[in-house]
């Protein structure tokens, strides 16, 4: 390999528009693109569902960290957001008869109107108030999907029927591998336009409102526009994590975007780095792994130490908000730096920096 | 009208406990600039510690409270000095954050050791009911109110005029003039740490005692934010006020209309709030410098 990178020296707009510069960037996408393409073939389904949950919630954490990483909007509101995505797209599907994809866009469209409604407060609210102004939306919309009696026709849970794409329908041998390929293309999607999306003056603009939006707005940053945008951008992806998570998980109750899920998906955007978008890729990947690590750790130790194992969900919980507090305490800027720290060493080895 | 009076003193009793426990977090914002998401795990701390120490080891309840108490100090000081610490001068977000994490821990920790089974506890407020304008009261709600009321009154009494109080409120003013003038920031972030974590502790005992020992207390907890956003944020006379408001407010929507529907009003309450006064009701408005 060549001498380090000490800079990038552009020659061309062509080449500064490039999304990636280096050649060691260019084999490690590579490599990647090779392991996620062998990954459907390697893996049992027990992973793969690991896995196709894992992109599903890459999806909403990009989205979440638009919102909360890059514009500095503090949001509680996931859950219901995403409740707002997955019951749209069920209801149209199975109800109105529309197919999937275009239900899916239509539960992408309502769902950044909705976060647009929730971000009005937002123009005159910061920190703590904007906290519990989105903690306010995410109870009533939740208190509206557990009482609104249409939504599930009264039985408390909706059934959703299997996808079907412009009359392929999805068989029940290949379910999951022929999920992880529609997923995977979706979050890479989502990497896509939302990393390019920062490299426009409207991402731009996100950024200045975080940093300092006295400054921003005297710098001629239309301050309500940026917000507002911020959350419609933001919450368009989380409407389209939750309607694949209606069309993958099949069935939906209130259960599954409770505050405890805006929390989730707060800690993923945390874990991975807040403003970044391969932050929100590393925290959506390692906060699914994680129950999964608790659980097999306490099968080794349970013998030993019987209350782990039969206190699970709360050994699960306090593991939870310990790699929180771990994190933010000691590498706030999340798995993101640490990855950025492991190619500075190998980078600048021998030498410290 | 019954029915009328009955709702009117559970809702103050209510309101009294969340004024209480309101005001722990009001002392950690008002002091430290931390936004506690914890404050209701912090009722749940209190009431099962005091219920380790009053059922399981049967001690007296004098005896019992101070175990809480202690519990309580340290659990206080110990986040404060390894958690809160650490996080000085990180944003708003890595904060409100770390509390939630705090959170997490805290009720794990408490239903790795007592399961989500509700425990029964003896009564310790007397039990029963009076009968007031034809309506029956629960005389255990009437000494709720009566405890937190002279709880309220003491620590308002401990901010005015005692020295201690006078420190946290000038540390609260402008951390660096309180440094020049020689009073020790570190001694009042952990002593309101520990202040907050009492006055926790006697909500949640309280509440305890008026409900019962369960995990259902941290979402009572969670009303705290209602009323701190209602009263401002850093007004005690705002918390109670709030608290009273929104206990009242859930207790006759609860009865007249619908029980469900009282778990979020306080949330739509806090909302029309926002829009009209986005400081509060009792809030002081900033002016913001870049």
């Amino acid at each position: 390999m060549a001498a380090v990178e000490t800079g990038r020296h552009h020659t061309s707009y062509r080449s500064e528009l490039r999304l990636w510069h280096t050649r060691p960037q260019i084999v490690r996408m590579a490599v990647l693109a090779v392991v996620v393409a062998v990954l459907p073939f390697v893996l049992d389904n027990y992973w793969l569902s690991l896995a196709n949950t894992a992109l599903i919630a890459t999806i909403g954490a990009i989205g979440l960290n638009i919102l909360v990483g890059y514009t500095g909007q503090i949001s509680l509101g996931q859950g219901g957001f995403l409740a707002v995505g997955a019951f749209t797209s069920a209801i149209l599907t199975d109800r109105v008869g529309i197919p999937a994809p275009f239900s899916i866009i239509g539960a992408v469209v309502l769902t950044a109107a909705v976060g647009v409604i929730v971000g009005l407060p937002a123009l005159r609210l910061k920190g703590l108030y904007l906290a519990i102004a989105t903690l306010a939306s995410q109870m009533v919309i939740l208190f509206i999907v557990r009482r609104w009696g249409f939504l599930t026709e009264g039985q408390g849970f909706l059934d959703v029927s299997r996808l079907e794409v412009f009359g392929f329908r999805l068989d029940r041998a290949n379910f999951e591998q022929q999920w992880y390929l529609i997923l995977l293309v979706l979050a890479i999607l989502a990497a896509f336009t939302a990393t390019n999306l920062f490299r426009t003056g409207v991402g731009r603009s996100f950024m200045a409102v975080r940093d300092q939006d006295i400054a921003a707005s005297a710098m001629g940053v239309n301050l309500t526009r940026a917000k507002l945008t911020a959350f419609a951008v933001s919450n368009g992806y989380v409407g389209l994590a939750g309607a694949l998570m209606a069309h993958y998980t099949e069935i939906l109750s209130w259960e599954k975007f409770t505050i405890d899920v805006s929390i989730l998906y707060l800690a993923m955007i945390i874990v991975g780095g807040m403003g970044s978008i391969a932050g929100a890729v590393y925290g959506a990947v390692f906060m699914t792994i994680l129950p999964v690590l608790v659980r097999e750790a306490a099968d080794v130790v349970g013998g030993a130490v019987p209350i782990i194992k039969n206190q699970l969900p709360a050994v699960e919980h306090g593991v939870f908000g310990l790699t929180i507090i771990v994190f933010l305490i000691f590498e706030p800027r999340g798995l993101n730096r640490i990855w950025e720290r492991v190619k500075d060493w190998f980078g600048f080895w021998p030498f410290r920096y | 009208m019954s029915t009328f009076v009955t709702l009117l003193v559970i809702g103050l009793s209510e309101g009294a406990i969340l004024a209480l426990a309101a005001l722990g977090f009001v002392l950690i914002f008002k002091a430290t600039g931390v936004i506690n998401f914890a404050q209701g795990e912090f009722l749940l701390i209190g009431a099962y510690s005091f219920y380790t120490a009053f059922v399981i080891m049967q001690l007296p309840i004098v005896l019992a409270l101070l175990v809480g108490v202690l519990v309580a100090v340290i659990v206080g000081v110990v986040v404060e000095r390894f958690i809160l610490r650490p996080m000085v001068g990180q944003s708003h977000i890595s904060i409100i954050m770390v509390t939630i994490g705090l959170a997490s821990v805290l009720s794990a920790i408490v239903q790795m050791f007592y399961g989500t089974q509700p425990r029964a506890m003896p009564p310790i407020l007397p039990r029963g009911s009076v009968s007031i304008l034809g309506g029956s009261v629960p005389v255990n709600r009437l000494w709720a109110i009566v405890i937190c009321a002279v709880v309220l009154g003491l620590l308002t009494w401990f901010f005015q005029k005692s020295r201690h109080g006078v420190a946290m409120r000038a540390v609260a003013d402008d951390q660096q003039a309180a440094m020049t003038v020689g009073i020790s920031v570190r001694r009042v972030f952990a002593l309101s740490w520990a202040l907050a974590a009492i006055s926790a502790l006697i909500a949640g005992v309280t509440l305890a005692d008026v409900t019962a020992v369960e995990m259902n207390i941290v979402n009572f907890g969670l009303l705290v934010f209602p009323v701190v956003i209602m009263g401002g944020l850093d007004s005690v006379p705002g918390t109670i006020v709030g608290g009273l408001t929104i206990g009242l407010v859930s207790q006759f929507v609860s009865g007249y209309m619908d029980p469900g529907l009282a778990e979020i009003v306080p949330y739509i309450v806090l909302v029309l709030v926002l829009l009209v006064r986005p400081y509060g009701v009792f809030g002081e408005k900033r002016i913001e410098r870049v």
